[in-house]
């Protein structure tokens, strides 16, 4: 018996190392799982890799409205009804000093997290079985203002939790949970390439010297962040709502 | 496979509703729990509850060192090195206007809130297995103020949240992690005893100010914290210390 039983559940940015951790850990826990992500060959190689009866894929640009109602109405015609809604995808944003950031990117990211998450919700909700959860995948920088190198993305991180609080306020008559997931440093493709630049911006080893400021001293795994997802999605948290989960190995405290 | 298999745990206010339905919860997923609770026909009620030879007992002021050296070595003796550890002991103080507050209920809650959970981590930690989860019961009133009638409860449940945070950072090293729990109202005794007090200060029904406050429109059962406790416990939460999970139905969102 899994904690997600007869599930549907769209997981955005699906390819990547959260969502496609969260994905499997969804599968197995018995649910049925729509993986969104940007481009049409990255869905595939997850599909593939997941290798389930019980996965599909889609490809959308999370900040566009049309590819949004494109992706819900796709699971819904496939599956019913959702109850887990992973509003996941991100962009890096660009390691760049405040004064000369780059606008196109600013407005990007912004665009990728905040109002992904948004459209997600507006769309989503609509058509989320009662009693559903929506899980937006916030960051560390969501609640800490990083080393003022990335400006974009640390607005779009903390906006997101704006997004989920107003959502879950929004949200509760129907009984549908929204919460925030604020994962720390990660072991992945993604966050090395963020580190790698600020290592050249700064002349500093960033991978090391977040590991010097963790407490766990060390980045996380997906899996781990997989974890708290389950968390999320699953009757395990059914009086959560409108919550920051911080799965930071302790930066913050 | 059960989440907690062969993990041993502690929980005081073992008897309390809260304490009790984490303890059946533990045991489910595989662990043995010794309960800690002040009264022993509590304990031998809530152990006769949930049978079977996982749960031991053992009676303690949480705010006494030889009493908390006592259960954390009659645990020891018992099950072997601890795994989790719940620091869960509370009580209410009363519903009075600060400056009717008296000096000694004032005392008796910090007593047992915040010297309960710091002598429960300075003993408890030499006998824990690294890699264990230390959980400390807060409050929704541990990250914001009441209606200003509970001063001693609010201090001392804020009080908690700084104790976990400098915890967390010294356990980190044995990657033991340390978080609080915060619940909102409460479908319990407890509560019920507190919302008693509103209703006199507020001359309206205390539950139902609380419920209209509450975005889910009602109160937690106890089995709702329960299973957020178990998330800390267990592995699904491996890269969250130091944290703060609030478990309140949306209401400080």
């Amino acid at each position: 018996m899994g904690l997600l039983d007869g599930k549907i559940c769209i997981v955005t940015g699906g390819s990547g190392s959260v969502g496609m951790a969260s994905a499997r850990t969804f599968l197995r826990e018995g649910g049925e799982v729509m993986v969104v992500d940007l481009r049409e060959a990255d869905v595939k190689r997850a599909t593939d890799a997941l290798a389930s009866p019980n996965v599909a894929g889609f490809a959308a640009d999370v900040s566009d409205a049309a590819q949004t109602k494109a992706y819900i109405d796709a699971t819904v015609s496939r599956w019913g009804k959702i109850d887990v809604l992973f509003s996941n995808a991100g962009n890096p944003g660009q390691a760049a000093p405040l004064t000369e950031y780059p606008e196109d990117v600013f407005d990007k990211t912004l665009a990728i997290h905040a109002r992904g998450a948004f459209l997600a919700c507006k769309y989503g909700i609509p058509q989320m079985n009662d009693g559903g959860s929506i899980i937006i995948t916030s960051s560390l920088a969501g609640v800490r203002g990083g080393n003022g190198g990335n400006i974009s993305y640390i607005t779009a991180k903390h906006a997101q939790i704006g997004v989920m609080r107003a959502a879950a306020r929004a949200a509760a008559a129907r009984n549908i949970r929204v919460n925030s997931l604020n994962p720390g440093p990660i072991d992945n493709a993604f966050q090395t390439n963020i580190e790698n630049a600020i290592t050249k911006m700064t002349g500093v080893n960033a991978t090391e010297l977040f590991n010097s400021q963790i407490p766990l001293k060390r980045h996380g795994h997906p899996d781990e962040i997989a974890g708290v997802a389950l968390f999320l999605a699953s009757s395990l948290s059914s009086f959560v709502t409108g919550a920051v989960l911080m799965a930071d190995g302790g930066m913050t405290s | 496979m059960g989440l907690l298999d062969g993990k041993v745990c502690v929980i005081t206010g073992g008897a309390g509703s809260v304490g009790l339905a984490s303890a059946r919860l533990f045991v489910r997923e595989g662990a043995r729990v010794m309960l800690v609770d002040l009264r022993e026909a509590d304990l031998a009620r809530a152990a006769a509850e949930i049978g079977g030879g996982a749960v031991a007992t053992r009676t303690a002021d949480v705010s006494r060192v030889e009493d908390v050296k006592g259960y954390i070595d009659a645990t020891v003796k018992q099950f072997g090195k601890i795994d989790v550890l719940f620091s869960n002991a509370g009580n209410q103080g009363v519903v009075t206007p600060v400056t009717d507050y008296p000096e000694d209920v004032f005392d008796s809650v910090i007593a047992v809130h915040v010297r309960g959970a710091f002598l429960a981590c300075k003993y408890g930690l030499p006998q824990m297995n690294d890699g264990g989860s230390i959980i400390i019961t807060s409050s929704i009133v541990g990250v914001r103020g009441d209606g200003g009638g509970a001063c001693a409860y609010v201090t001392a449940k804020h009080a908690q949240v700084g104790l976990m945070r400098s915890v967390a950072k010294g356990a980190a090293r044995r990657n033991i992690r340390v978080n609080t729990l915060h619940p909102g109202p409460i479908d319990n005794e407890f509560q019920l005893r507190i919302e008693q007090g509103i209703t006199k200060l507020a001359g309206r029904d205390g539950t139902e100010l609380l419920n209209e406050a509450i975005p889910l429109h009602r109160h937690a059962r106890p089995d709702e914290v329960a299973r957020s406790a178990l998330y800390l416990a267990s592995d699904l939460s491996s890269f969250t210390t130091g944290a703060t999970l609030l478990v309140d139905g949306g209401m400080s969102a």
